[in-house]
């Protein structure tokens, strides 16, 4: 009689994990094409017309660069902190106090010189994230509260906070009633490089990732990081100092998040208004995972998912296909590779059993 | 505030935490089997469509019930086959079904945004609807609400006095030893997931079939989240979730009423007051465990080696 058994895998797959991941990616995009055909559009239209969308032309990659830059930043610090099995899903939240926070020094300081401004922007949007992850890492040490729900909480009350300050305090009188506050000054804006559609926000990405990628691999307290969240009973007998790591990597994690508000606000839209709020700091968690956690991997995956979304506008706009079609396959993407992750783990072997 | 304000207050705490109230004794039931589902939210807002979309196709409301717990079971088993047969993160299966459920109901109800549905209106229960006080606030309620009365026994009477119950909680205490005592663990872990999905089907049901009849984008706006908040304030015990549900129904409840009589604070304030409250909730739960029922094993996946 054949049995199939499941034994771990004791070397790692390889280019085979590859080829599990593209296999994911594909199962998923086959039932978003399924989703597809229910809502009434023709799957093999639409999904080619997503991909062509996507990364098509020149406009939708230099449109997915733009997109990806704060799904970027989000990740990259929502990985440092699932490195240390913290779980961040708050960046959603930081992001907008960060944008709040730059927002702030963009009204309050508007005859500021740009070398004064910038800084000072960077400086507050960091800070305002940091504290909206310092508060839930806090609360999970000293309280034993459940980190994933607080930060999720308050991603609700940050949206909210900066719904509060467009729609009230900070509305420009001259919007037309308009949720929006005045355009920055000049001095506020982060601009653009050469004659080109980029602004300067690329290179804070690169810098940024490469900045964690080096504090991660070659640091004692990357090390740190990655030895508590492997084993966290392990690290703290090694002497490793696990509640302030939780918090490091959540204040980490919460500035980055609000450099990346900071970006939106100064190079994207140049004020502050609600529909910066869209929902990059929950894709930033699909990025995450996708990249495995790898600051360089994580790149990538946020130019990809970026890409999705930008395709999913030229969807909108061909097929009348509803955008909430984009995080459906966020959805269907991450649970794919999910369970994708089993095969790169263990391995089926078939065995005779002998009467 | 004066007595004529407080009773249709404390009636409208009831009717907005009972689909809280669903959701958090859903969640209540597939925790304790060890599997620790954060897809509430997404499956809450699944379970509220398919409801709508029953009750518009069909015009019957009792079907569209029904029809929201199954769709809301076959939501969960999503998390179920990823978490249980592919030994995913159990946290990241749960976060991916809230995006995939989330994306799901508002990419196929955007045609229907606005759209009204035939669904549950007020019944009063004769005689105990007379009861001074008691009476306007629990029996004047709708058919939906009159079961969350009884659905806490039944959880109660399932987990504590069956046989299933016990193999079920002793798959999210300790699933090692449930093994060696012959209980199926797997088994165990996925009836705990389906049946909570189907719970917390009822419960996306109850917003869009009773609540407010009509279908809107994000229609449950975080309410599943507060369910599995609610799930640690109430230490895994169906009782306690009751009041949780019912506080939270009254601070929304509030909110509303704040709203509509026109106050000086601006409304997205009022609008932050559940999810701040949740945060303080959690604090006060969490600051103190003592008396908790949380299982041992909630969020561990079991070695698929035999």
């Amino acid at each position: 009689m054949a049995l199939i058994r499941i034994v771990k895998r004791q070397e790692p797959l390889g280019w085979g994990s590859c080829f599990v991941f593209l296999a994911a990616l594909s199962l998923s995009l086959l039932l978003g094409g399924v989703i597809l055909l229910i809502g009434g559009t023709p799957p093999w239209e639409g999904i080619t017309t997503l991909f062509r969308g996507a990364f098509g032309s020149r406009y939708a990659l230099e449109d997915a660069l733009i997109k990806g830059t704060p799904i970027f930043l989000c990740s990259l610090g929502v990985a440092v902190a699932f490195r240390l099995q913290v779980w961040n899903i708050g960046a959603e939240g930081q992001y907008a106090l960060g944008a709040v926070g730059a927002t702030w020094v963009a009204l309050s300081l508007p005859e500021a010189p740009a070398w004064v401004m910038l800084p000072a922007m960077v400086a507050v949007a960091c800070l305002a994230g940091g504290l909206w992850g310092f508060v839930p890492a806090y609360l999970r040490q000293r309280m034993r509260t459940n980190e994933i729900i607080v930060t999720l909480m308050l991603n609700y009350v940050a949206i909210l906070f900066l719904d509060y300050l467009v729609y009230g305090v900070w509305k420009d009188p001259a919007s037309f009633g308009f949720p929006m506050t005045a355009v920055f000054a000049e001095a506020a804006v982060v601009g653009r490089i050469g004659a080109s559609n980029f602004s300067w926000g690329l290179v804070h990405c690169l810098l940024l990732g490469l900045i964690v990628w080096i504090f991660m691999r070659f640091t004692r307290l990357g090390f740190e990081i990655k030895a508590g969240g492997d084993n966290v009973r392990a690290a703290r007998y090694a002497g490793i100092p696990y509640d302030r790591l939780v918090m490091l990597v959540m204040v980490l994690s919460g500035a980055l998040a609000g450099w990346a508000g900071f970006l939106e606000t100064s190079s994207t839209v140049n004020r502050l208004q609600p529909s910066i709020m869209a929902g990059y700091g929950y894709t930033a968690i699909v990025v995450a995972w996708l990249a495995r956690l790898n600051p360089l991997a994580i790149g990538v995956a946020a130019f990809l998912l970026a890409g999705l979304r930008v395709g999913v506008e030229g969807l909108q706009l061909d097929l009348q296909v509803p955008a909430a079609f984009g995080a459906m396959i966020e959805g269907l993407i991450l649970l794919t590779v999910l369970a994708g992750g089993f095969f790169t783990r263990y391995r089926f072997i078939l065995s005779r059993r002998t009467p | 505030m004066t007595f004529e304000l407080l009773v249709p207050l404390l009636a409208a705490a009831v009717q907005s935490g009972t689909p809280i109230l669903y959701a958090t004794l859903g969640e209540i039931f597939t925790e304790r089997s060890g599997i620790l589902n954060l897809g509430v939210e997404g499956i809450m807002i699944i379970g509220a469509f398919a409801g709508f979309l029953v009750a518009k196709l069909t015009g019957n409301p009792f079907l569209a019930f029904i029809a929201a717990g199954l769709a809301g079971t076959v939501a969960a088993s999503l998390h179920g086959v990823v978490c249980l047969f592919f030994q995913g993160n159990q946290v990241v299966s749960g976060l991916a079904l809230t995006i995939l459920g989330v994306g799901f109901a508002n990419y196929l109800g955007l045609a229907y945004v606005g759209q009204a549905a035939p669904g549950f209106d007020p019944l009063p229960i004769p005689v105990l609807a007379e009861i001074p006080l008691l009476g306007p606030i629990f029996f004047q309620q709708d058919l939906l609400v009159y079961v969350t009365y009884l659905l806490p026994l039944v959880l109660w009477w399932v987990l504590y006095r069956t046989r299933f119950g016990l193999s079920l909680r002793a798959a999210g205490e300790y699933p090692a030893a449930a093994t060696a005592a012959g209980v199926n663990v797997m088994v165990c872990r996925f009836v705990g997931v389906l049946v909570g999905g189907f719970l917390i089907g009822l419960g996306g049901a109850y917003l869009s079939l009773a609540y407010t009849h009509l279908w809107t984008n994000n229609l449950t706006g975080g309410r599943g989240w507060i369910a599995v908040a609610l799930v640690i304030f109430a230490f895994w015990r169906p009782s306690r979730a009751v009041f949780g549900a019912y506080l939270f129904g009254g601070v929304m409840a509030l909110q509303l009423r704040l709203q509509a009589t026109g106050t000086q604070i601006p409304s997205s304030l009022l609008l932050m007051l559940p999810y701040a409250l949740t945060v303080v909730v959690l604090v006060l739960a969490s600051w103190r465990r003592r008396g908790s029922d949380e299982p041992a094993a909630l969020g561990q996946n079991l070695e698929p080696i035999d």
